[in-house]
């Protein structure tokens, strides 16, 4: 029994399981599908904005320090062209116009100078002494001199300050001379360090060395090697602007925008962390993960609770059907046995018959004379008088048989429950006297009527009252309590003695056919099964409560309406 | 002379014997039959019946339908139909094709000849007013 029952619940539990992760990958599966199908079009067309715009800004600004580089050159050009190499060799007069730049360009130009043929810087004005500097060995020198316009990387020279130079080269009586400017590097530097986007983006600039032309934000590293690729790659996409992801040195992912600055000399640089370029997608990304942690456990725990109660609800199912398919056996225990007693019923009946007239025969024999002296007269007339008796009980018995099995009257009418009760109190008055019973009733009145066989409901009551006389004749009397009551559209009436109980292991089987604990000869054990059976026709319910030395208790409920 | 002229129908010979016996005892004439279809045999032989005891249950042909077959040929003898518990309800089908009444076995035999001369009584009175119609035709004829 204890190993069914586990088994039951092993069944329900796997059920449950069952229901659960069905319930759970059916709702999950195509949230996934869609909310992950959403997001990565969604991330795509983001990222291809955002590149978009990264590749528009570095345009625009490869674009402006190109134009502000050949402004400063033209103006240096400008310069060379309208004074000559004497009125510019002589410093009062590159002040003057070193003024006159200043003024005009905000400090952009730091100084000017004027180099001759042999390298001499014949002319300075500016913040440095630099007049007569030799700039024989300096790598501009080498490549303003045989160019006519030039811009140097950055450098340190002589004044040992990162700087750069534009440069004009001229030529006088046959020998070329250079008319050369400082561009301010910070004001240069600002072009590029303006372009500050997020936490993470900067710009910079190099050569085509690699080496930094601008001064980066001290707290980033631009990146080496991407750099350099893109500068290997130059030759593959001239002039386009290239947008690349790479893993930095510390191993995060970054955004690389390039474009090619002063003829593909100089390379601008825009380096952003691809989270931080990406931070709105990502705040996105997170809300929907919390979107879908949230709704996901939500699921689960419809899931868990839907699956447990549908499935409790099985079990009760389960249950009642198993209590039905009981009740059915039951019933049909009794229906197959009602059938056998009737069978059994009309055969015994001709034989009983038929003794019953022989014995009447001999009756009639000893009345003729020539018994009338026999000494053993009375002797035989007791004994013919037995038969009959006993005949009759035989009959009394196929009686109560065949109303088991089809009952005695069985048509519906209109009735009063508590008419009934009276009646049978009534018939049973004579008997309660000899017993020393007393009848007490306690009816509800204005009980409804209902639809009921009233042969059949007085069978019940008469039977369930003659149960109690014949239980409290052993103890010399007693009371029974019979009430009647109206309770949630169902009638009960309750008929309570006060005798001495029935056992319990005799309560369980109390309703089953030819079950008495009367003695033999005296009960056929049909009373209580035939009350159980017109009860359960009407769909209500007899139930039995006793105890020991305390009482009986018979509880009938009839729904008021029947079907 | 007896009380009347009866056929006394059942399956079961030692009933119908000891009843013979009892009933004759009682100034009752019994004429024994043990069938439904000997009892219209008897009927056919013996012009004198006035009551039929028949039992319901029997092999063969039924009390039921002996009774119809009966009551089609000799529409004036009562029937009293004899039963089991089991077959109340057939009893009181018979009553409704003309039986006269029904008795359940084992039964009290002063009762049965109670019920047998109330039978024989009522087809006399009925055969003494066809006899009456029939002379009141005769005599109305003669006027």
């Amino acid at each position: 029994m204890n190993q069914d029952k586990s088994l039951k619940n092993n069944y329900y539990q796997s059920l449950t399981r069952k229901l659960i992760f069905t319930v759970i990958i059916v709702s999950f599966a195509p949230m996934i599908l869609v909310s992950g199908v959403i997001f990565q079009q969604y991330r795509e067309s983001y990222k291809e904005k955002v590149y978009a715009h990264l590749g528009v800004l570095i345009k625009k600004h490869q674009r402006k320090i190109d134009s502000f580089l050949n402004e400063k050159m033209n103006d240096i050009r400008f310069l060379s062209k309208i004074s000559s190499f004497e009125e510019l060799s002589d410093e009062t007069f590159l002040r003057k116009r070193l003024a006159v730049l200043q003024q005009e360009y905000s400090m952009v130009f730091e100084d000017l100078g004027v180099i001759n043929h042999e390298a001499i810087q014949v002319a300075y004005a500016g913040p440095f002494d630099l007049t007569n500097a030799l700039y024989l060995g300096a790598d501009w020198y080498k490549k303003a001199i045989d160019t006519q316009y030039f811009v140097s990387d950055v450098f340190l020279g002589l004044r040992g300050l990162p700087h750069f130079i534009v440069a004009v080269r001229q030529i006088h009586e046959g020998k070329p001379w250079i008319l050369r400017a400082t561009i301010d590097f910070a004001a240069f530097n600002n072009l590029v360090t303006n372009i500050r986007i997020g936490r993470t983006g900067f710009a910079f600039i190099l050569n085509r060395e690699g080496e930094l032309q601008t001064q980066p934000l001290i707290d980033i590293m631009p990146c080496k090697e991407a750099c350099m690729d893109f500068i290997r790659k130059e030759g593959k996409t001239p002039g386009e602007i290239q947008i690349v992801e790479r893993k930095d040195a510390y191993q995060k992912k970054n955004i690389f925008v390039s474009a090619f600055l002063k003829n593909g000399e100089w390379m601008l640089v825009y380096q952003q962390h691809v989270d931080d370029a990406l931070a709105d997608l990502n705040r996105v990304q997170n809300f929907a993960i919390i979107i879908f942690t949230i709704g996901g456990l939500a699921i689960i725990a419809m899931a868990i609770l839907l699956s447990k109660r549908m499935v409790s609800r099985i079990a009760t199912a389960d249950h009642e059907k198993e209590i039905m398919s009981q009740q059915v056996i039951e019933t049909g225990k009794l229906a197959t046995v009602g059938e056998l007693a009737a069978g059994i019923a009309h055969e015994i009946n001709n034989p009983v018959a038929i003794m019953v007239e022989e014995a009447g025969w001999i009756q009639d024999l000893l009345e003729e004379e020539e018994f009338q002296k026999t000494e053993n007269l009375d002797e035989l007339e007791r004994a013919l008088k037995q038969i009959n008796t006993q005949g009759k009980r035989c009959k009394e018995i196929t009686h109560k048989l065949l109303s088991f099995a089809r009952k005695t009257d069985p048509r519906v009418q209109v009735i009063q429950v508590n008419e009934l009760i009276e009646d049978a109190v009534g018939l049973s008055e004579q008997r309660a006297k000899y017993s020393k019973v007393v009848i007490n009733t306690n009816l509800e009145k204005n009980l409804p009527f209902i639809q009921a066989s009233q042969t059949e409901m007085q069978q019940v009551f008469l039977n369930l009252i003659n149960n109690a006389f014949d239980a409290m004749e052993s103890k010399g009397g007693g009371t029974i309590d019979i009430t009647s009551r109206l309770e949630d559209n169902n009638i009960i009436i309750n008929f309570a003695d006060n005798g001495p109980g029935i056992h319990r292991y005799n309560l369980a089987r109390i309703f089953d056919p030819f079950f008495t604990t009367k003695p033999v000869g005296k009960g056929t054990g049909l009373g209580l099964s035939i009350c159980y059976g017109i009860i359960k026709k009407m769909g209500g319910e007899i139930n039995v409560q006793s105890v020991i030395d305390m009482g009986t208790t018979f509880s009938i409920r009839i729904p008021k309406d029947q079907d | 002379m007896a009380i009347a002229n009866v056929l006394l129908v059942d399956d079961e010979a030692p009933f119908v014997e000891t009843m013979t016996k009892r009933l004759t005892k009682r100034d009752l004439s019994i004429i024994p039959a043990f069938s439904g279809e000997e009892a219209l045999e008897r009927l056919k032989e013996q012009k004198n019946i006035e009551v039929i005891i028949l039992d319901v249950k029997m092999p063969g042909m039924n009390g039921i339908e002996t009774l119809k077959e009966i009551k089609k040929r000799h529409p004036l003898i009562e029937v009293i139909m004899l039963t089991g518990h089991a077959t109340v309800e057939s009893a009181i089908e018979g009553m409704k094709w003309g039986a006269f009444d029904y008795l359940m076995k084992p039964c009290d035999i002063d009762h049965l000849i109670y019920k047998v001369s109330e039978a024989a009584a009522k087809k006399r009175q009925h055969e003494e007013k066809i006899v009456q119609a029939r002379m009141k035709e005769i005599t109305s004829r003669m006027i």
